[in-house]
């Protein structure tokens, strides 16, 4: 069996604030092979970009401190490097595209030094051949005529090709992991479909491991491997794509699959709504943290913290943190799934 | 490019025009400057001579445009002073204000620079509270009295430097530092606020996200940015200092075109105050100019709309 590429074993990040200790990442652990592309789902304030900006050493610390766990990446503890060596695997080891390609590119630097600079910092290449590769990095994520385009700036490109120049500086090094962050969040539709097929042959020529971090389950839907469905800082539940979309446990994930518009929706039918908003984590609800917003908790939601579980009689790999059974109670209440 | 140069170039010239024109009207309003001038005694004849040879007894309208026409002959008349060509007058004192200039900015940028980047980056530390508390007190004293302390310290206890006076290094070191203490607290405190913006930008974090050196991140993606609003702010600073700076070069005796201009009021020595005003608008439209230019090479994003 092979060994997990980026394990998380028992992460806790909290944030200090005036108010007191705002938890962020509660006892968060799970593991990614190689090749594999975890889609990560949650709402903002689930702790899935916190846990990443931890993993790469870029939280601000104060007032964020990781209170206990470990990050082991390719064999090593990302929590226990310096900065020195953070630095050397940031970029390299690890490409980052983040959320809105609009700001993430410095507006007075040209896009070939953007993209040169992290080849020039990681790999051993000369001028020449990192220019060269430059290129072809612009080519593969299909920008056209990429050798006249290293003199033009950011404000020269549209928003899908500033994107797919950061895809580019993501995958720059030949990273072992890419980590996206919204992605696509801040695209038209129709070029969050082009990025995401991108990112699929991208996948399928490399193999290259993906974390793809969204608050939209559709938009990894083609994507990921495996869905990790994120709230208050904690995986709810996680497994195959296809089992959790078809058979979710967890009453979160039901909710959230609930909420995206279908094309079989008659015209005037209200779209579901999670009750409630996101648990404060400045004093977390004791048990479920969802059970607040629960139509099915159960006494027990409220007073114990359910652990992630394999889900008994599905697919091994999926597992759910619910003390409900999900399927049972939405046989026993077929209103409530009536859409 | 050309087009946006000509335009920039012909609001320039209308600002000149319009900075001529309202000087000449001040001036007229300040009083006659024969009745300073005419010894004790004269004869109304005289004095009606006196006022006719300078052209002082036309219409302000014919004035104006006699005025207007010298002034692109490039003619502002004879000092009433100093008895030869106002523009030479002025120009003779240009060399003054331009060192004195120069050495306050270049020690104002210098030490701002540091001080306000180290203020941005050692954010919350003691340094910065140290650094903005400098800047802040040195934004609130006023020159004149700051002139006059530097005196009383390094010239008449301690010695080092001459309290006034012009020729030597010895004697630019005091005004210089007196403007440059200027120069250093509004920079000071644009660049910690420009480095500290620039820093909550999301290209800051792909740039660390990079693995890029901090170094690298500091004279890249940080300067590159902080650039265009301390362009702004050193153009600003040089205008006013061109200008001269009334109330330094009085406090040291500098033979400025601060001292000058003030002299030339205080005398009503209109041709020198109208010279006076006009290479001081001259100046500060030429570096505006300037900067403009220069914006096109800092800002990609002004130079493709140009």
């Amino acid at each position: 069996m092979t060994a997990p590429l980026l394990e998380i074993r028992n992460l806790s990040i909290v944030f200090d604030t005036a108010e007191g200790p705002l938890h962020a990442v509660n006892n968060l652990s799970y593991s990614l092979m190689p090749g594999e592309t975890l889609g990560i789902v949650g709402e903002s304030g689930s702790g899935k970009s916190v846990h990443i900006m931890a993993l790469l050493g870029l939280l601000p610390s104060p007032p964020a401190r990781v209170v206990s766990g470990e990050i082991l990446f390719d064999g090593e503890n990302l929590l226990k490097l310096t900065e020195k060596e953070l630095r050397n695997i940031r970029g390299g080891k690890i490409g980052m595209i983040f959320q809105n390609p609009m700001s993430s590119l410095n507006p007075v630097l040209t896009i070939g030094r953007q993209i040169l600079e992290v080849i020039l910092r990681h790999t051993s290449m000369s001028r020449k051949q990192a220019t060269a590769h430059t290129i072809e990095l612009l080519d593969l994520v299909g920008i056209s005529a990429p050798a006249s385009r290293l003199t033009q700036y950011p404000h020269e490109f549209s928003g899908g090709m500033r994107q797919r120049v950061m895809i580019a500086i993501g995958l720059a090094c030949s990273p072992k992991l890419l980590i996206a962050d919204e992605a696509t969040t801040a695209l038209d539709v129709t070029i969050q479909a082009q990025i995401i097929d991108l990112i699929q042959n991208l996948k399928e020529k490399s193999g290259i491991t993906i974390i793809w971090i969204t608050h939209d389950i559709s938009s990894v839907s083609t994507l990921a491997d495996t869905l990790q469905v994120m709230y208050a800082g904690r995986v709810m539940e996680r497994g195959p794509f296809s089992t959790v979309i078809n058979d979710p446990r967890s009453a979160y994930t039901w909710g959230l699959l609930r909420s995206i518009p279908s094309p079989s929706m008659h015209s005037g039918q209200r779209l579901y709504q999670i009750p409630g908003s996101p648990p404060n984590m400045l004093s977390p609800p004791p048990g479920d943290p969802f059970a607040p917003r629960n139509p099915f908790a159960t006494p027990r939601c409220h007073r114990d913290t359910p652990p992630l579980r394999q889900v008994p009689n599905s697919l091994p790999g999926h597992m759910a943190a619910a003390w409900y059974d999900l399927p049972a109670l939405l046989s026993l209440h077929p209103e409530a799934s009536d859409v | 490019m050309v087009m946006f140069f000509l335009k920039r170039m012909g609001e320039a010239l209308v600002t000149v025009w319009g900075v001529v024109t309202i000087v000449f009207f001040i001036t007229r309003i300040l009083g006659d400057p024969i009745t300073l001038f005419v010894p004790i005694g004269a004869t109304n004849a005289q004095i009606a001579a006196l006022t006719h040879s300078y052209g002082l007894d036309l219409p302000l309208w014919k004035q104006y445009i006699h005025y207007v026409i010298d002034i692109l002959h490039g003619n502002f008349g004879k000092s009433f002073i100093f008895g030869y060509s106002a523009l030479q007058v002025v120009l003779q004192r240009l060399p003054a204000t331009i060192l004195l200039a120069s050495t306050a900015l270049f020690l104002g940028v210098l030490s701002g620079t540091i001080a306000g980047a180290v203020a941005a980056l050692k954010k919350g530390g003691i340094a910065e509270l140290t650094i903005m508390a400098v800047a802040v007190l040195a934004q609130a004293t006023p020159t004149f009295w700051l002139g006059i302390m530097f005196i009383l310290w390094f010239a008449v206890h301690l010695h080092w430097l001459p309290a006034g006076g012009y020729g030597t290094l010895s004697n630019l070191i005091l005004p210089a530092a007196t403007l440059g203490v200027f120069v250093f607290s509004s920079l000071a405190r644009l660049l910690r606020s420009s480095i500290l913006d620039i820093l909550q930008e999301d290209y800051i974090r792909t740039a660390r996200a990079k693995g890029l050196y901090p170094t690298t991140i500091l004279c890249w993606h940080i300067a590159r940015n902080a650039l265009i609003p301390i362009t702004t702010m050193v153009a600003l600073l040089t205008g006013e200092l061109l200008g001269g700076s009334v109330v330094t070069e009085t406090v040291f005796g500098w033979p400025g075109i601060g001292r000058l201009t003030i002299q030339a009021i205080q005398a009503s020595d209109f041709p020198v105050i109208q010279a006076a005003v006009f290479i001081d608008a001259a100046l500060f439209v030429l570096i505006n100019l300037s900067v403009d230019l220069l914006y096109q090479f800092l800002d990609p994003r002004i130079r493709s709309r140009g």
